[in-house]
């Protein structure tokens, strides 16, 4: 039986354009162009300085803080330069930009270490040094996640294979491909944490990644296989973990705080490698898709790589294109341009043609409840919007605008077209200055 | 290439105001289909004038700064004034002179809904404020019901309290031009729950109420339900969504009120029919029903 949550809504999920592509390697760039804030918290300080020589897995930027991540060199070569970039998120980020020699040398020869012979100690050191974070798209640096207040008892870790979005199917391939190192990756976490229960759950959307991971975990005792009904946003971990285990996080409190530690595939991918190999994490898996796209694929890039680059590999984008996003089609970020970088963050790149973006303009509310149907808080989102719109965030706060996880059904759902989303994430962020005053 | 940047989300659902209102009068059109059986063509001027003195009203407060063509032009609009149009010619008699029923529409667009700011802003439902002009300016008129088929001039059952479930269940009795045929109108109900433009929320509670009221007062409670406006008011009129309770529990409050209010009319009242100022008082507790139910937020105290 599979199991949900309250609300939410069925997109259409145009996943059958790249769920059957096997993970191909981009052939190495040129140049990379590296951000260096590719997570939540503190940005980095770089290391390095222009005309020095760089292998890859050189760290070029240390940690600003405790919820921070350092940041390696993705290619071996030389540093170019040093400047603000905007990067896909609309913000200016300092960013550092390197030439490849073409030689792709690593600053170490990769281990292959089993987990046995690491103690749980070292794992959460492992993780910080290699510069995971959370590659669902959210970017909390994975670190910080386990190394847990004393007064917090976890229980479970709860892999997130839900891919609830639209086009994405990085994680799919990523349990069909190479689901060993996503268990290696889970069970490394659970030690960690001395945690002796590990989930992992998946839409039935993907029947061959549910297949390949109930046939692998088969031998552990410890680790089963959720099946979720295909609905978004299911791979919200508050929704994640209501539907799997049945537990409400309380409002304003973490996963933790109900002995859950919530992490995507992908970063369960990416400390299993940094778990066996010693080596840092320099690249991904990103799907780039789209009707908009001459051929979808799914693809591993090195971190900094052009959008441009990988647009080019993948055959193009069609006349019809009207918008590119960086993320995924619900939660993702409009680009006006395509020379921007792919981060530790960037599950995807869509391109959308004419026919599917909606230009309807937006109209006045009709109060038809659809919002209220569909978010899966249950706040009141027409009445969000308008406070938001009237700039009363008093108000807003009253009706609980911080506990909005923009998710984007309502104004998905909305008849009226209004801008619901872009509303109220404008109120939470004059909330959260007014509760930080 | 130029691309075009928006905040998210980037998909959308095809559902436009127009649509939803373009499925109300689809749902309408059995009630409309029967009024034209029952009533002949008289129904059929009256539903239509209705309509289009809606439709004309609401385009010219609109559209009246870009010139008389665009208002013919855009008079069809999102769709809403021609839904306000139809549910008033659905519930006034059809005897009701032309000339009345136009100047009801006018009311309801210019006073029900524009005096408040147009659509979404208005606090009571149009169609009902433009029928209560009409029945406090024309009582006679609009209170002379006529009976289908045989066209004689009588009184609606809930004055004569004459019952036989099947003739009233179909339509074939005295009453307004939409509210005889509860068949009709439930056939429409499917329609809106289908396409889930309304849930059940509000008329099961409305409904509910009336015949367990009708139930304790020692009416039949059957009779009750499909006796007068109820089944259409309950379906079509207190589920418009701009004057009622936009939470689901709210929603429940608003029914079981407007149930409570039109039963002790009905069993109490001077007047026959309690259904139009049950749900017009009910209107008027909206705002305070939204201030304080609200849905439990997720994560929040149980």
């Amino acid at each position: 039986m599979a199991v949900t949550f309250k609300g939410g809504i069925h997109p259409p999920e145009h996943k059958e354009l790249s769920k059957d592509k096997s993970i191909e390697k981009l052939p190495l760039p040129k140049s990379v162009l590296i951000p260096l804030v590719q997570h939540i918290g503190a940005p980095c300080k770089p290391l390095v300085k222009v005309r020095e020589e760089v292998k890859v897995g050189q760290m070029i930027a240390e940690m600003g803080g405790f919820v921070s991540s350092p940041i390696f060199s993705s290619i071996s070569g030389v540093i170019k330069k040093i400047s603000d970039v905007e990067v896909a998120s609309g913000k200016l980020v300092t960013c550092v930009e390197i030439e490849s020699d073409g030689l792709d040398e690593w600053i170490n020869d990769p281990l292959n270490r089993q987990l046995e012979e690491i103690e749980a100690k070292e794992i959460v050191e492992i993780i910080r040094e290699a510069g995971i974070v959370g590659m669902g798209g959210a970017g909390f640096p994975t670190h910080v996640k386990y190394t847990l207040p004393n007064d917090v008892k976890v229980d479970t870790i709860l892999l997130n294979g839900a891919e609830c979005e639209p086009y994405l199917t990085c994680d799919h391939r990523l349990i069909v491909e190479e689901g060993e190192k996503v268990i290696y990756g889970l069970r490394a976490m659970m030690k960690a944490v001395n945690v002796k229960k590990g989930i992992i759950a998946i839409e039935n959307n993907k029947p061959d990644a549910i297949k390949n991971m109930e046939k692998l975990t088969k031998d552990y005792d410890d680790i089963e296989v959720a099946i979720l009904k295909t609905k978004y946003p299911q791979g919200g971990e508050k929704q994640l973990i209501d539907a799997v285990l049945k537990r409400e996080v309380p409002s304003g409190k973490l996963p933790m705080h109900v002995g859950v530690i919530v992490n995507n595939i992908h970063t369960a991918y990416s400390v299993a490698e940094a778990v066996r190999t010693g080596l840092p994490s320099v690249e991904r898996v990103i799907t780039v898709s789209g009707q908009g796209i001459h051929t979808p694929k799914n693809l591993m890039v090195r971190y900094g790589t052009s959008v441009g680059d990988i647009i080019e590999y993948c055959d193009g984008i069609k006349e019809n294109v009207v918008k590119i996003i960086s993320g995924a089609p619900m939660t993702g970020y409009a680009q006006y341009k395509l020379d921007f970088p792919i981060d530790k963050r960037s599950s995807g790149i869509i391109a959308l043609t004419d026919n599917e973006v909606d230009t309807t303009p937006e109209s006045a509310c009709i109060r038809c409840s659809r919002c209220l149907d569909v978010c899966p808080i249950n706040l009141v989102p027409s009445k969000l919007d308008q406070l938001g719109r009237l700039n009363e965030i008093e108000k807003a706060i009253e009706y609980d605008v911080m506990d909005c996880i923009e998710c984007s059904s309502c104004a998905y759902i909305c008849p009226a077209h209004r801008h619901l989303v872009q509303s109220i994430v404008s109120a939470k962020n004059a909330a959260r200055a007014l509760l930080n005053d | 290439m130029e691309f075009l940047v928006t905040h998210s989300p980037h998909f959308r659902t095809r559902q436009t105001t127009r649509g939803v209102m373009t499925d109300v009068i689809i749902a309408l059109a059995p009630v409309s289909f029967a009024a034209i059986a029952y009533f002949g063509m008289r129904a059929l001027v009256l539903m239509l004038t209705s309509m289009l003195v809606a439709m004309l009203t609401e385009s010219f407060l609109l559209n009246r700064r870009n010139g008389l063509g665009v208002v013919f032009k855009k008079i069809y609009g999102d769709g809403s004034a021609a839904v306000t149009g139809l549910i008033l010619a659905h519930i006034v008699s059809p005897l009701l002179p032309l000339w009345m029923m136009a100047l009801g529409s006018f009311v309801a667009i210019f006073l029900g809904k524009y005096a408040f700011g147009g659509i979404g802003q208005n606090t009571f439902n149009p169609a009902l404020v433009g029928r209560a002009v009409l029945v406090a300016s024309f009582p006679v008129q609009m209170t002379q019901w006529l009976h289908p088929l045989d066209a004689v001039v009588g009184a609606t059952p809930l004055a004569t309290m004459t019952s036989e479930y099947m003739p009233m269940f179909l339509g074939m009795i005295g009453g307004a031009i939409g509210e005889t045929s509860a068949l009709a109108i439930l056939i429409g109900a499917v329609y809106l729950l289908f396409r889930k433009h309304i849930t059940l929320h509000i008329p099961l509670s409305y409904l509910g109420t009336v015949a367990i009221l009708s139930f304790i007062f020692g009416v039949d409670p059957i009779y009750s339900l499909i006796a007068g406006g109820l089944m259409y008011g309950a379906i079509f009129m207190a589920t418009d969504m701009t004057t009622s309770p936009i939470s689901r529990r709210g929603q429940v409050i608003f029914g079981i009120g407007c149930g409570l209010i039109t039963a002790l009319i009905r069993q109490f009242g001077a007047l026959n029919e309690g259904v139009m100022f049950a749900i017009l008082l009910m209107n008027s507790t909206t705002p305070l029903i939204d201030r304080y139910i609200k849905p439990r937020l997720f994560g929040g105290a149980k």
